[in-house]
């Protein structure tokens, strides 16, 4: 089974990151089919019946996120959430590096049909080149007549500003999103009101993924019906999923919704490297609850995998073999959301730091039983009642990895000795 | 240390992009870390009194983000990313490698100032090309430590990362 190639089709095409090559792969047409036979509302309607699901992470309807728009209430913004930063995503990297004018074209459209005249991509500071990229595409966007005033001819106007963050993970959470590209701390906002209804400058405010925005186009062109026969019920269209870890090909490769992950690991990833077993695999990014490989027949398909106890989230694979040791890569997730919490709450920021101490005494040897069931009841106090999901996730990861290796867990507890070295070892002297 | 007319000027022009000014204070506050090489108490006034905010709003913003140096840093920033991806395949020896090559410790700059770099936590993005590490915001994936000698060397002989201007363009092609 070939990869499905939607978004990536072209990404093969020398030049394609400039104007001209993207023209003539088509580029561009989408937009204009966009003006030409479709109204705002019924863009909207359309995007609707693609039933096309959020690519960020938390998988909320794009055509219903649009309609939540209230009624004539203007001026409206649109923002690109380009923050990515979630461990083991690199699609929006990948995405923006191949083709920014297949962003670009897609956010024009989204913008088009929620009568935005000022749209924002919010890329993360550490992406610098793809920034540079970006704000080159735009530049030659607008040369062209597709950025500016009565764009193509048509009543619809709208400018697009690239906005380079400065390293801050939790910016990719929208409300903080939107507070940082206002000029503040980029920290959480309480909802509601959502940001549909008060969001950017207190004015209705869409905030959308850039593998969601890159979509528009071929929905455009081949109409929402056609989008929704590709994939499977309530998982449509292709997605593009980051893999990394121990395999034999790491990469980006887009693939049906519905297949099996199995087929994304054996097929695409050359299996697990160097001949030998699974052990687990994190889906969705760093935020997401670990799975064994008796979950390797489950289909790429967002409910399913929700079912199984964790989320496709956003489009990440990271496989781990038998010589991996989850407490380590637990303390290491850890840390991540510890160095991360932007401090606003004190679940989060206090709950991370608790967590992130008590896993590096583990890993240490140093931690005592009782210590190991105080990680658990701290984890407890963190889920649910933190003020935005950064606090939430940090703790799913370990959780889930405490379950299901718990063993490997206690044997770290009293001076223990992490019984995946000592085999790495032993396998070594053999 | 007072700042040049050009970053005046570019500050007052990203000002004039946005709908509203406070809106403008990362891109000028990039202003400022690309002319001085990090981010000066001179440089947040600055960026204050052409934004209509006070100095304290513009620190506080400045001290949240960790890509804004808060102190001198040395010619060039390195990064090598310690996240799970990175570190299933290999990023800590590549840490243990820069320590030795580099002869100081992650979190601080080398001797002759040439290199500050760090081992970060924080995901940079390059999972599918691990281990990774990043100088001066240019992507370095699939290292080895004959890669590393080189890139080292390459950097020093082309002077990337001038603190004057740490944010080069990129490549034509990618």
């Amino acid at each position: 089974m070939a990869e499905y190639k939607l978004l990536t089709k072209d990404f093969a095409v020398e030049g394609l990151e400039t104007l001209g090559v993207y023209e003539r792969t088509g580029g561009y047409q989408g937009l204009r089919k966009a003006l030409k036979d479709f109204t705002p509302d019924s863009l909207v309607e359309e995007v609707k019946t693609s039933q096309i699901r959020g690519r960020g992470g938390a998988g909320f309807p794009t055509g219903m996120k649009w309609s939540f728009l209230p009624k004539g209430v203007f001026p409206r913004y649109l923002c690109c959430n380009a923050d990515e930063s979630e461990p083991a995503c690199f699609k929006d990297r990948y995405l923006i590096d191949k083709s920014p004018h297949q962003l670009v074209e897609g956010l024009l459209i989204a913008a088009y049909a929620l009568q935005v005249e000022t749209a924002f991509i919010y890329i993360r500071g550490e992406y610098e080149e793809q920034r540079q990229l970006l704000v080159r595409a735009v530049e030659e966007a607008r040369a062209q007549g597709y950025i500016g005033r009565g764009i193509l001819g048509s009543q619809f106007s709208c400018d697009v500003i690239v906005h380079g963050g400065a390293g801050a993970y939790i910016c990719g959470e929208e409300t903080a999103l939107i507070d940082s590209l206002e000029g503040n701390r980029g920290q959480p906002r309480l909802k509601p009101p959502f940001p549909a209804v008060k969001g950017l400058y207190g004015q209705p405010t869409v905030v959308n993924n850039v593998e969601t925005l890159c979509n528009l186009p071929h929905i455009v062109m081949n109409g929402g019906e056609w989008f929704a026969g590709i994939g499977v019920e309530r998982s449509r269209g292709t997605r593009l999923w980051c893999c990394s870890g121990h395999i034999e090909k790491p990469g980006v490769y887009e693939m049906e919704l519905g297949k099996p992950i199995r087929e994304l690991l054996d097929e695409h990833c050359g299996g697990i490297w160097k001949g030998r077993r699974l052990k687990a695999f994190q889906p969705g990014g760093g935020s997401m609850q670990v799975l064994l490989p008796e979950h390797l027949d489950l289909p790429l398909d967002m409910d399913a995998v929700m079912k199984a106890g964790s989320s496709l989230g956003a489009g990440a694979m990271m496989f781990m073999d038998e010589t991996t040791c989850l407490v380590n890569v637990s303390m290491r997730l850890v840390d991540f959301y510890h160095h991360e919490s932007c401090g606003k709450c004190a679940p989060c920021r206090e709950g991370t730091y608790f967590e992130s101490d008590l896993m590096h005494k583990l890993e240490a040897g140093h931690a005592t039983a009782e210590e190991l069931a105080t990680l658990a009841d701290i984890c407890d106090n963190m889920n649910g009642k933190c003020f935005c999901p950064l606090g939430d996730t940090a703790t799913w990861f370990v959780m889930s990895a405490f379950t299901a290796f718990r063993e490997e867990f206690e044997a770290h507890c009293d001076a223990g000795e992490c019984p995946v070295a000592a085999r790495n070892r032993a396998a070594v002297a053999a | 240390m007072t700042l040049s007319a050009q970053t005046r000027q570019a500050i007052q022009s990203h000002k004039d992009r946005y709908p509203h000014p406070k809106s403008a204070i990362l891109p000028s506050l990039w202003e400022v870390q690309h002319e001085k090489g990090w981010i000066t108490p001179e440089g947040m006034e600055l960026v204050a009194e052409v934004l209509g905010l006070t100095p304290s709003e513009v620190q506080a913003v400045a001290t949240f983000y960790s890509m804004y140096f808060q102190k001198p840093p040395g010619r060039h920033s390195l990064l090598v990313c310690v996240n799970v991806a990175c570190a299933l395949r290999g990023a800590d020896e590549t840490v243990a490698y820069l320590e030795k090559k580099l002869g100081t410790p992650p979190g601080t700059t080398t001797a002759d100032g040439a290199f500050t770099w760090d081992a970060t936590i924080e995901c940079l993005g390059g999972c599918g090309y691990a281990p990774m590490m990043q100088i001066d915001h240019h992507f370095h994936e699939h290292l080895t430590p004959d890669r590393i000698d080189h890139i080292l060397e390459t950097v020093a002989a082309e002077g990337h990362g001038d603190p004057a201007k740490p944010r080069r363009p990129a490549p034509p092609t990618k």
